[in-house]
C-alpha cells in the first residue's frame, strides 16, 4: 500500500499528490441542496455536475439532484448564454422547482461568462427565482465554494428590514444533516426562534416512502433566506466556512453576526450554547446540563485509553479544529492537523488550541495534501488518525488504527445521520476513538494479555 | 398512446423534437430501427454522461497501474476521479509500483489561468521525477488547459527527451465531443500514438490474444484471463484492466484481439488491424451462454484441434461447478423484469446474463453509445460526422512492415465472417423483444417515468440514480461499481450476479415501506358514546 511514498520530504512548489480537498462547485452544489425545492445548476461541461452528484451521492447514500449547462465546445468558444437560457427554461418546465442556483465552473470562469447579465436577460417564470454564485474550481476549495453559494443565495435573496424579528440566523458550515439536526434540537431547547441556512436535514437524510420525492420536505425555504435581512444576529458556526457568507450579510442588511468554532467538544457546545442562552435570556435546560455531565462523566471514565494517544486530523478546516479541541479536551495529542483548504487562520487558530492546552510539537498545516501527511508520519508516527476517507491508504500502510469523520466518508454507511456537534455527538466521537484504540489493543494482544474486562 | 408516447408526453417543443429520436419502441423484432445517439444534450435536463475527460482518464487511461497519470488542471477532476471505480490492479514483477493509490495533479490556481500554466505542469514532472522515478507519465488536461492554450503535447515531448521516459499527453478537456465517448477515442489515439508497438517483442506465440475494453471492474478481467490461460491462451495485454504500460508496449505481438467494451476500445482494435493486420472479434464475458459462445468463438478462430477440446473441458468444468446454484437461482429469478441503463456497451451485455437466469429486460439504454451499439456496425456509413464528433481525431495509420502479420488468409477470413462475431458488432437492439423500449442518453425524468410504466423488479443503473429508484420503491444495482460485489464476468461471476440481484429483489426490508398504522388504526373506535370500548 502507497509503497511509492517515500520517507525523506521533498519540497514541492507544483505537484498536488493525494489532496486533502476538492474544487468549489461540489461545495456550491452542496449548500444549494440544503434550500428547499431548489435546483443546483452546474455552469458548464457535464462531466463537472456528475463527478459532484456522483460525490454526494456515494457520500451521503442519497439522490443529490443537479443539472448542467452541458457546455460544448462551440459554447466553449462562444460563450455559455444560450446553454443556460435553455436550461433554465427545461429546468423549470420539466423538474419544476422554487428556485435555480447556478454555479459556474472553472470553464465558464475562464470563458468569463457573465452571470449577472445573463440572468438578467432570461425570462423566469413568475413566483420562481434564479440565482447564482461564482465558484472558480482554480480558486479556493469545496468549503469556499460552500461559502460563495450561500453568499449568492443572500445577494440575490436577503431583504434589509429596520424592524428585526426575534429569530437568530445559525450558519451550520459544511456539516453533516445529522449535526444540522442536532444544532436544531440543541437551539430548540434553548427555545431559539432561528432559521438555518442551509438546512440539508430532511433532505439529504430523507425516508424511504416507497416513493421518490424529488424535493423532499427539508431545506432552507426561499422566504427563509429572505428573511436572513431581519434577523436579530447571525452565529457562523466554523470561521473559516461561514465568516464570509456572514460578512456578505452583515454588508447588505446590516446583521451583525458572532463567528464561533463548530460545537465539537465540551468547550465549543458551551459557547455555542451560552452565546444562544444571551441572545433569547433564557437558561440552558437541566436536560441539556445533564448531557454535559454526562459527557465529562464518560471522558473521565476511560481516559486511560486515550490519554497521552498521538492523533492525526485531517479533512476541512472548521471540521478539523473542533476535532483537535475535543482531543485536546480528552487528553489526547494532536500532533498533525492538516487540511487541504488555503487559510492560514486554520494554522492560527491550530496553534492556539496546542498553546491553549500545553502541548509541544504539534504541527496545524493549511493548504497540504495527503502526501505530506504520511511522509510525516512516516518520519514519526501516531497512534490514532482521524479523518476522510482518503486516509484509509496511509492507516493501512501504516497500520494505524482509523476513525473516519468530516467529507467525504465514501466506505461507511449512517455516518451523515449521526452528529458530531453538542454533547451527544462528543459522546459518539468518544466512544468511535476509543473503541478504535481499544479494538487495536484486543487484535494487538498476546493470548495471555487478551482482558476479558477493560 | 404507447409507452414511448408516454414518456414524450411530458415534453414541449424542442425539447421533445429532440427527445423523440432518442426513445425508440421495438414493434416487430427484425425491423431495423433508427435511434439518434452520440448527439448534444440539452442544457437542462438532469442527464447522466459525464465529460470527455472522465472517458479520456477516468475510463480509459485510470487503470493503468505502472503509469503516473497527472491531470493537468484545477484539483476537483483528479479528486473525483482518484480510486472511484474500481478497476482492480495488482502489478507484477520486481519494482512494479502501483500508481492507483495516488493522485496526482497540478492543481492549477487563478495566477496560472492568467499566465499559463505549463511552467507549473513541467516543474510537476519535475518533481514527479524525483519523488516516484516512473517509467511513463500520461498528461491529461482538464477544461481551462485548452481554452489558455498550454501545449502540453510539447511538454510530452520535452519529458520524453529529457527523461528518455514514455510519456503521452491527452488532450481531453471536460468540453470536447458529448460525452465520456470523445474520452475513449482521444484515450485510444494517444495510447496507439505513444504506447502500442514501442515495445522490442516479436509476435511468436500461436493463440496470442489482447484483452481490449475489459476494465477489471470488480475483478472481472482476472476472471476472463483466468479461463483463457486454463485453456491455453498467452494474453499479452488487457487493455486497460489491471494494465500494465511495460505490456501494453508489446500489444502488437498479438495474433487476435478481443472485444469486450466496443464502444470504448474499438478504435484500438480497428487501428491495430491497419498497422499490425490483428484481427480482432466481438467477445462478451459477461452472461454464461455468452461466455460460451465467445470461448468457442476463439478456438473456431485459432482452428486448432487441442485448443477446441480444452476449450470444452473448461466450459464442462465451469458448468458442472455452477450447475447447482444456476438452476437454484433460476428457479429463484425466473419471470423477473428488468431496466437496464449503464455505459455504452454493458447494457447490451447484461441482458444476456439477465436470460440466462429468466428476467426479461422491458428498458434498456445507454449513457454515451453510438448508433452502431444500438443497430450494429451495419450501420456505420450511414452516420454523418457532425460539429462535436469532427473535433475529434480520427486516426488512419498505416501498415508497420515490421510488424505486420496476418493470422488467417483472406479466404480464410471470410469464410469465418459468417460463422463468427469476426470484426462486426451486432448491437444491442437484436436481442431487445417487442414493446420493449430503449433509451438514448437517458435523463432523470425519464428513469422516473419509465419506472412508472413498466413497472420493472429491479433497475441497474449507476450511483446518480439508484437511491432515487431505490426510494421509488424499486430495488437498484450499480452496474458501474456492482455495489462493490464481483466479478460478475464468465461462469462464476454469473452466479455471484444472480445471488446480488435476488438479494436486493428479497431483501425482507421492502416488506416495512409502509408502516403499519398507515394501514390500520390504532386509534380504538368509540361507538354510541360509550367510554373505554
Amino acid at each position: 500500500m502507497l509503497e511509492a511514498t517515500p520517507k525523506e520530504i521533498k519540497t514541492r512548489k507544483a505537484l498536488r499528490v493525494n489532496p486533502c480537498k476538492t474544487c468549489e462547485p461540489v461545495g456550491a452544489l452542496y449548500a444549494a441542496l440544503g434550500v428547499h425545492r431548489c435546483m443546483p445548476h452546474s455552469h458548464g461541461s457535464q462531466g463537472c455536475c456528475s463527478y459532484h452528484r456522483t460525490f454526494l451521492s456515494r457520500h451521503f447514500k442519497e439522490p443529490a439532484i443537479a443539472t448542467t449547462s452541458s457546455f460544448t465546445e462551440g459554447a466553449s468558444v462562444f460563450g455559455g448564454g444560450s446553454n443556460l437560457k435553455t436550461a433554465v427554461k427545461n429546468i423549470f418546465d420539466i423538474y419544476n422547482p422554487d428556485i435555480i442556483a447556478v454555479h459556474t465552473t472553472c470553464l465558464s470562469e475562464t470563458i468569463g461568462d457573465d452571470l449577472n447579465s445573463y440572468i438578467e436577460s432570461i425570462d423566469i417564470p413568475e413566483g420562481k427565482v434564479v440565482v447564482h454564485a461564482n465558484t472558480p474550481s482554480y480558486a479556493g476549495s469545496h468549503i469556499v465554494g460552500f461559502g460563495n453559494m450561500m453568499s449568492g443565495f443572500i445577494k440575490y435573496l436577503a431583504e434589509k428590514s429596520q424592524a428585526k424579528t426575534d429569530q437568530i440566523a445559525i450558519f451550520p458550515g459544511f456539516v453533516n444533516p445529522g449535526d444540522m439536526r442536532e444544532l436544531k434540537r440543541l437551539a430548540k431547547q434553548m427555545q431559539v426562534h432561528y432559521i438555518m441556512f442551509p438546512d440539508t436535514s430532511g433532505v439529504l437524510d430523507a425516508p424511504n416512502k416507497g416513493h421518490y420525492e424529488m424535493y423532499p420536505q427539508g431545506g432552507t425555504t426561499v422566504a427563509e433566506i429572505r428573511g436572513l435581512g431581519a434577523v436579530k444576529r447571525v452565529l457562523a458556526l466554523g470561521e473559516v466556512t461561514c465568516t464570509p457568507p456572514a460578512m456578505v450579510l452583515q454588508a447588505k442588511c446590516g446583521v451583525n453576526f458572532t463567528a464561533l468554532p463548530l460545537p465539537i467538544g465540551i468547550e465549543a457546545t458551551d459557547q455555542y450554547l451560552m452565546e444562544l442562552s444571551r441572545l433569547v435570556n433564557t437558561e440552558v435546560s437541566d436536560s441539556l446540563t445533564e448531557e454535559r455531565g454526562q459527557l465529562v462523566d464518560v471522558i473521565l471514565d476511560a481516559q486511560q485509553n486515550f490519554a497521552k494517544k498521538t492523533v492525526a486530523i485531517y479533512g476541512d478546516p472548521d471540521i478539523v479544529l473542533g476535532l483537535t479541541a475535543f482531543v485536546l479536551e480528552m487528553g489526547m495529542i494532536p500532533k498533525y492537523i492538516l487540511t487541504g483548504t488555503k487559510s492560514d487562520l486554520f494554522s492560527k487558530r491550530g496553534e492556539a488550541l496546542f498553546a491553549k492546552f500545553g502541548v509541544s510539537g504539534c504541527q496545524a498545516l493549511n493548504n497540504e495534501d495527503l502526501f505530506t501527511l504520511h511522509q510525516l508520519i512516516k518520519n514519526d508516527g501516531v497512534d490514532l488518525m482521524i479523518g476522510t476517507t482518503h486516509g484509509k491508504y496511509i492507516a493501512r500502510a501504516e497500520d494505524i488504527p482509523l476513525v473516519r469523520a468530516g467529507f467525504p466518508v465514501l466506505d461507511r454507511y449512517v455516518h451523515s445521520y449521526m452528529p458530531l456537534v453538542g454533547y451527544r455527538g462528543a459522546m459518539r466521537l468518544l466512544e468511535m476513538i476509543c473503541n478504535a484504540l481499544l479494538d487495536r489493543r484486543d487484535r494487538d494482544a498476546a493470548d495471555e494479555d487478551f482482558e476479558l474486562v477493560m | 398512446m404507447n409507452e414511448r408516447e408516454k414518456v414524450l408526453d411530458q415534453y414541449s417543443g424542442r425539447v421533445f423534437k429532440n427527445r423523440k429520436d432518442h426513445i425508440i419502441e421495438l414493434d416487430e423484432a427484425g425491423v431495423p430501427q433508427v435511434i439518434a445517439a452520440n448527439s448534444r444534450s440539452i442544457p437542462g435536463l438532469m442527464v447522466n454522461r459525464g465529460c470527455c475527460y472522465a472517458g479520456c482518464k477516468g475510463v480509459v487511461l485510470g487503470p493503468i497501474a505502472d503509469a503516473v497519470v497527472l491531470t493537468h488542471g484545477p484539483i476537483g477532476c483528479g479528486f473525483y476521479s482518484w480510486g472511484t471505480r474500481r478497476n482492480k490492479a495488482k502489478p507484477e514483477g520486481e519494482g512494479a509500483k502501483n500508481y492507483l493509490q495516488y493522485c496526482f495533479s497540478t492543481d492549477m490556481q487563478e495566477p496560472d489561468i492568467v499566465f499559463g500554466g505549463e511552467k507549473k505542469l513541467r516543474q510537476a514532472i519535475v518533481e514527479i521525477m524525483e519523488i516516484f522515478q516512473p517509467k511513463c507519465i500520461f498528461i491529461c488536461s482538464t477544461c481551462p488547459v485548452g481554452l489558455i492554450g498550454d501545449d502540453i503535447q510539447a511538454v510530452a515531448r520535452w519529458v520524453k527527451s529529457t527523461y528518455k521516459i514514455a510519456c503521452a499527453a491527452f488532450s481531453c478537456e471536460g468540453y470536447k465531443g458529448v460525452s465520456q465517448s470523445a474520452g475513449h477515442h482521444i484515450a485510444n489515439n494517444g495510447l496507439m500514438k505513444e504506447i502500442i508497438g514501442s515495445g522490442q517483442a516479436k509476435n511468436s506465440k500461436k493463440f496470442a490474444v489482447n484483452l481490449l475494453g475489459e476494465y477489471n471492474i470488480g475483478g472481472d478481467g482476472w476472471e476472463t484471463e483466468r479461463l483463457l490461460k486454463q485453456i491455453g491462451y498467452e494474453v499479452v495485454s488487457v487493455f486497460t484492466g489491471d494494465g500494465s504500460f511495460e505490456k501494453m508496449k508489446n500489444a502488437h505481438t498479438a495474433n487476435l484481439n478481443l472485444v469486450q467494451c466496443h464502444r470504448s476500445i474499438n478504435y484500438i482494435a480497428e487501428m491495430m488491424k491497419a498497422k499490425y493486420g490483428i484481427d480482432w472479434i466481438k467477445v462478451n464475458f459477461i452472461g454464461i451462454d455468452e461466455t460460451i459462445r465467445s470461448l468457442r468463438s476463439l478456438a473456431i478462430y485459432f482452428d486448432d484441434a487441442g485448443l477446441k477440446q480444452r476449450t470444452e473441458e473448461v466450459i464442462a468444468d465451469e458448468l458442472a461447478a455452477i450447475e447447482d446454484q444456476r438452476q437454484y437461482y433460476r428457479s429463484r429469478l425466473t419471470g423477473y423484469t428488468a431496466g437496464v441503463f449503464v455505459g455504452g456497451s454493458r447494457s447490451h451485455h447484461y441482458q444476456n446474463l439477465l436470460l440466462d437466469f429468466g428476467i426479461k429486460t422491458v428498458i434498456a439504454g445507454y449513457e454515451f453509445a453510438h448508433r452502431d451499439d444500438y443497430e450494429g456496425r451495419e450501420v456505420l456509413p450511414d452516420i454523418k460526422p457532425d460539429a462535436d464528433s469532427k473535433n475529434i481525431e480520427q486516426l488512419s495509420p498505416v501498415a508497420d512492415e515490421a510488424h505486420y502479420h496476418l493470422t488467417l488468409s483472406k479466404e480464410r477470413f471470410a469464410e469465418l465472417q459468417n460463422e463468427i462475431d469476426l470484426e462486426t458488432y451486432h448491437g444491442m437492439f437484436r436481442e431487445m423483444a417487442d414493446g420493449t423500449v430503449t433509451v438514448d442518453d437517458f435523463n432523470h425524468y425519464e428513469t422516473e417515468k419509465l419506472i412508472e410504466l413498466f413497472q420493472p423488479d429491479i433497475f441497474y443503473s449507476g450511483i446518480k440514480d439508484k437511491y432515487m429508484i431505490q426510494k421509488s420503491g424499486t430495488p437498484s444495482r450499480q452496474l458501474h461499481s456492482y455495489d462493490y460485489s464481483g466479478p460478475y464476468a464468465c461462469f462464476t461471476g454469473a452466479i455471484n450476479f444472480a445471488r446480488d440481484t435476488y438479494m436486493s429483489i428479497s431483501a425482507p426490508a421492502w416488506k416495512y415501506l409502509t408502516p403499519p398504522w398507515l394501514v390500520s388504526s390504532t386509534l380504538e373506535g368509540s361507538i354510541g358514546g360509550t367510554e373505554n370500548a
